[in-house]
């Protein structure tokens, strides 16, 4: 349980921090809450050379209404979030899934975008940023970039950061009027990361669906949209038949995963189970 | 309600002390053994194999032996030379301490690095360059046993297949006669599942010989500080290391049970370093180190049968073990018992007829079967017997709560010989399930259950009615390499009236320093908190066997109670010549002595202490202490009643555990609130095997779940809220009428809740499922049955 040897330095700001990134090229990594770096350095599963702590950024730790969006910073930990009251009106799932995830020790430490750009496949926050449909900022010696949360993730643990970005802000559009949201998930009981996870964003009215988007975490090698399970809500009356037709849907279309804590098969059943559960607790 | 013969001053039996050690790990003052810090002191680490089976072609140390700081890399090779290479295991079977040519398990040792410090040590270990040539291992044990199956063990000269002992006990024509003719059979196949101790602090040492005067002090995580002496002394003789040369201090432990009875390779590997380098040498197993390769516990695949009437009669039973034992037998039992105290498992029940037998076997997995918190393989024998009652009530359709009250050995029957051999010492049953029954409303409860399946809600209530049976034991037929199994104390109280007493146990959290001090307080009317208690250092404490199996109570508690009565019998002979009366004359109340009809001419317990060094009567040895070895005549027989209650969701198969309700008997009490505390963290440890645990191996011998990442060791988050409780049956036989406790509650949950689980699912033909019982395995059942889609 003893790391590689390694530098550490630490950036007092965003410019700063991409400045050591080029500096330091392949060997540097960023730091921020490393609750997903430092097991992995423990472990000897990663090496870097230098580490160019973040978390101390300031600029980075923030939750706010800016116009039409709420903004998070990169460096908002999961705890922060958690007790935050910026995301009444259609954006509960936020404080929900932060308050599900780990335990309180990495709630304090963990950074909303330490888990975004580790990209972990039963991370919680990929679906919740996709069913809100975020956008998520990055900044790199080149300037700034929005990616669509939709976009930002490519595979198992990739995104589409590039080594010399850092992931800055996570900006959530202001739901429309009637909306709700949820955030179900059923953990793997050891590390408590989602076997599956559904983040669900409904607007209605008069009990029909007027628009649905829905996430799913933990099914397949990267959180993914699912689509079909929308479709199915969008223009419907909302009653518990629909919902449970609609999230039969979950895990169409993805590679479900299998281990011995679930196996494909029931990895689909509780990703049905667990997206009637988010849709109906977000009508 | 618990009545005490002392005042709350005097603190002895019954009272609910705080823990005396407590306030030192409150503060962070506790001295562990990675606390120690020597001056010139070397770190280990260790290189492990990737593999289950391989041999080794060559071990590369040059790009480690480059990096500064690394002092030297060590290999079996280089341990032949000195004939350390291979040790004994407490079971009197062989285990290498490091290989010189072959790794029979992942995560076995397989080189040790040396350094000045143990980042560096960590480094080197890490550029040690191992070429193996892998091999197909057998991981499954029944496969173990197949004709063809390669023989493991070509160390051992003649042998030709992977078998390494056969047991039995009972009577087995009788039973396969009554089995042959019996109207209800009953038959499951169980497996008690490998899992692991965990304790919080993990297996290290600092092994510290000193060349001018060859003398090696040994600091060591261990639960048996003068057993492992004994043992260096036999293993390292050879070089010089003679008994009387070697001190083994075990300071504060973070955790033990049974994981920190054995010796491991790396304590060997240690010592023998420190001899040729004159240095002390540090070694800390990290976390994944302890969980990937030592200190398994369980693994046994038991066919439990119960054999009885119609109406309900248990009238025998008959249970058939394989034992896995990984590598090497290694685990910590008494010589004579290779699968412990498994004949415990007639159970409860009063009938006559029983056969059990176990044939253990090598495999290409970690090596052990330790008693974890357990006596000695006591939780696999409760689980089969308490499964297998459920499932004859099942059977024949009766109420498991009725069954067993119809079947238990009744109180006024103790002593009571159990089908196996066993004396247990006493007991109340009935009482215990009637007061489980009634804290829990079992009747409501079924009521409920009824409700629930009607309108097809999964819930489910399980009981689980346990003897034990701790304190080993009796040196007739206890010994671990030949020692008798006895436990001392030895009690010197100091002229001003305080005391300290030594004991040849060491606890790891279990609280002796209190515990000790109240059972002298009881028989002294000394106050406890002027006892200081003190165990784990070979040079000062009397000679014991160690803490294990709940025997500390049992028997270096006994001794507590009879070195303290040799001195009350000093201290009446002392008051009589101070009083100037007759010894026959006297009284005894805790504190003090008095004259018949005069109490007001006494003499308290610290004038008499004190008149022992300043005015001792002529001819009477000076001075005030006593030391016993405490020989017990029997082993202690505790019970609970147990009873459990879940709820599981039809939908997502996860299961809850509502309530549980854990009635206890451990005779006479000690202290409650260390009682309890050890209830709560065993029923928790019960909790894990029945719900979580298990160390999962693919057909490569890989761990699956090598870390706590994948492995959950359940806390207070997962843990219902627990409910305890007792009765109090004293041990006839114990000199304070106490029994073991601290193992109970791990060995009672584990059937309860997997009782409480499969009576949820009963209805729909579920008679048995294997621990742990997960969601995905509950959903299986729940898909194959039709409850879900
Ligand atoms: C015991 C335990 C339980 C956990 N349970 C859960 C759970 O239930 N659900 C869940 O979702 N997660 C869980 N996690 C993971 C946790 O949420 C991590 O905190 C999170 O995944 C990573 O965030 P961090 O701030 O700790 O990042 P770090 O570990 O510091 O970094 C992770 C990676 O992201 C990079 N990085 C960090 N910040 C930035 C940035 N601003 N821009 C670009 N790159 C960056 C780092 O270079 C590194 O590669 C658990 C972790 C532990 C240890």
């Amino acid at each position: 349980m003893i790391p590689a040897n390694f530098q550490y330095t630490r950036a007092g700001s965003v410019d700063e921090a991409i400045g050591m990134l080029k500096q330091h090229g392949d060997a540097a990594k960023l730091l921020a809450g490393g609750h997903s770096l430092i097991p992995a350095m423990k472990l000897r599963l990663n090496q870097p050379g230098v580490l160019i702590d973040i978390g101390s950024i300031s600029e980075l730790r923030y939750i706010r209404k800016e116009g039409n969006h709420i903004a998070i910073g990169g460096g908002a930990t999961h705890d922060d979030i958690a007790n935050s009251d910026a995301f009444g009106g259609g954006l509960e799932m936020y404080p929900q899934a932060a308050g599900l995830i780990g335990d309180t020790q990495v709630r304090n430490k963990g950074t909303i975008g330490g888990s975004l750009a580790h990209a972990d496949p039963a991370a919680d926050w990929p679906a919740v940023v996709i069913a809100s449909n975020a956008t998520i900022v990055v900044k790199g010696p080149g300037g700034e970039r929005q990616i669509a949360a939709t976009d930002f993730f490519t595979g198992f643990y990739e995104t589409a950061l590039a080594e010399d970005e850092i992931l800055t802000q996570i900006r959530v559009p202001l739901p429309a009027a009637r909306t709700k949201s949820a955030y179900a998930k059923f953990m793997q009981p050891a590390s408590r990361f989602a076997i599956v996870g559904c983040a669900a964003m409904i607007t209605s009215s008069g009990g029909t669906c007027s628009n649905a988007s829905v996430a799913m975490t933990g099914v397949g090698d990267a959180a993914y949209k699912a689509s079909k399970v929308e479709n199915a809500l969008k223009g419907k009356s909302l009653d518990s038949g629909t919902i449970q037709s609609a999230a039969a849907h979950a895990a169409d279309g993805a590679m479900v995963m299998s281990d011995h804590f679930a196996s494909e098969e029931y990895r689909t059943h509780l990703a049905s189970v667990f997206a009637g559960r988010a849709i109906s607790a977000a009508v | 309600m618990i009545r005490c013969k002392t005042s709350k001053e005097i603190g002895g039996m019954g009272h609910s002390l705080k823990r005396k050690e407590d306030a030192r790990f409150l503060a962070g003052k506790g001295n562990y053994v990675d606390d120690i810090k020597l001056p010139g002191m070397l770190y280990m680490d260790i290189v492990r194999s990737p593999y289950a089976y391989a041999k080794i072609k060559n071990i590369d140390a040059s790009e480690a032996l480059k990096i500064p700081g690394v002092v030297a890399v060590v290999t079996g090779k280089d341990l032949e030379k000195y004939n350390l290479h291979w040790m004994p295991t407490l079971m009197s079977d062989t285990q290498m301490v490091l290989p010189t040519d072959t790794v029979m398990y992942q995560a076995q040792e397989v080189a040790a690095v040396i350094a000045t410090d143990r980042y560096t040590a960590r480094d080197g270990k890490e550029a040690v360059r191992v070429d193996y040539e892998p091999m197909k291992p057998i991981i499954d044990p029944y496969k173990s046993l197949d004709a063809d199956a390669p023989v493991l063990r070509t160390d051992k000269e003649g042998k030709t297949d992977n078998h390494i002992w056969h047991w039995e006990a009972g009577d087995k024509e009788k039973t396969d006669k009554l089995f042959a003719e019996a109207e209800v059979v009953v038959k499951e196949q169980m497996h008690i599942p490998r899992i692991h101790v965990s304790s919080i602090e993990t297996c290290g040492c600092v092994a510290d010989y000193h060349k001018v005067d060859n003398h090696l002090t040994m600091y060591m995580t261990t639960q048996a500080p003068h057993a492992i002496r004994t043992v260096i002394a036999l293993v390292a003789g050879h070089v010089g290391l003679t008994e009387e040369k070697v001190r083994v201090i075990s300071p504060d432990i973070g955790g033990g049970f049974g994981g920190k009875v054995p010796v491991y390779p790396g304590y060997v590997i240690a010592i023998a370093v420190s001899f040729l380098t004159g240095k002390p040498v540090k070694w800390i197993e990290d976390r994944s180190e302890n969980l990937q390769a030592d200190s398994f516990a369980r693994d046994y695949h038991i066919t439990a049968e119960m054999a009885g009437t119609k109406d309900g009669k248990i009238l025998g039973t008959r249970f058939k073990i394989l034992a896995d034992h990984g590598y090497t037998d290694a685990s910590a039992n008494p010589s004579k018992f290779p699968t412990g105290l498994f004949s415990i498992g007639t159970g409860s029940y009063d009938y006559d007829t029983s056969f059990m037998e176990a044939d253990a076997v090598y495999t290409n997995k970690p090596p052990g079967g330790v008693a974890y918190r357990c006596s000695f393989r006591v939780t696999e024998a409760v689980h089969a017997i308490e499964r297998i009652t459920d499932r004859f009530a099942l059977e024949i359709g009766k109420d498991p709560a009725q069954l067993r009250m119809e079947n238990f050995i009744k109180k006024e029957d103790f002593p009571w010989k159990s089908p196996t051999g066993w004396e247990y010492d006493s007991g109340d049953y009935h009482a215990g399930l009637k007061l489980a029954m009634d804290t829990i409303g079992y009747d409501e409860l079924r009521k409920e259950q009824a409700e629930k399946r009607a309108k097809g809600e999964l819930m489910g209530i399980g009981i689980s009615t346990f003897t034990e049976i701790v304190g080993a034991g009796p040196s007739k037929d206890f010994d671990i390499l030949g020692i008798k199994m006895f436990d001392s104390a030895e009690i010197r109280v100091h002229p001003t009236g305080k005391a300290i007493a030594r004991f040849g146990t060491k606890s790891q959290g279990q609280g002796h320093e209190t515990t000790y001090a109240q059972i002298i307080a009881e028989e002294l009317g000394i106050p406890a908190e002027n006892i200081q208690v003190e165990e784990g250092d070979t040079d000062t404490a009397p000679y014991g066997l160690g803490t294990y199996a709940s025997r500390s109570t049992p028997t270096a508690g006994a001794a507590a109670a009879v070195a303290a009565r040799k001195l009350r019998d000093k201290a009446r002979k002392i008051a009589a010549y101070l009083l100037e009366v007759s010894e026959d004359d006297l009284e005894w109340e805790p504190g003090k002595f008095s004259v018949k009809g005069a109490p007001e001419k006494s003499k308290t317990i610290q004038e008499i202490v004190f008149a022992a060094y300043t005015n001792h009567p002529q001819g009477m040895e000076a001075g005030f202490e006593a030391t016993h070895y405490y020989d017990p005549p029997n082993l202690t027989f505790p019970s609970g009643a147990y009873i459990c209650v879940v709820d599981i969701d039809n939908e997502t198969a996860e299961i809850k555990v509502r309530r549980f309700v854990a009635i206890d008997d451990c005779g006479n009490i000690i202290n409650p609130m260390i009682v309890q505390g050890q209830v709560h963290g065993g029923l928790t440890q019960g909790l894990a095997p029945a719900m979580y645990e298990e160390l999962i191996y693919d057909e490569e011998g890989n761990i699956l779940n090598g870390t706590f990442m994948d492995y959950l060791v359940p806390t207070a988050v997962e843990s219902p809220s627990w409910e305890t409780g007792h009765t109090v049956t004293p041990s006839p036989h114990h000199p304070i009428g106490a029994k073991g406790v601290g193992e109970s509650p791990t060995v009672g949950a584990p059937p309860a809740i997997a009782n409480a689980i499969v009576d949820a699912l009963s209805h729909l033909g579920v008679t048995h499922m294997e621990i742990p019982i997960t969601p995905f395995k509950v959903w299986k059942v729940l898909k194959e049955k039709g409850v879900v889609e």
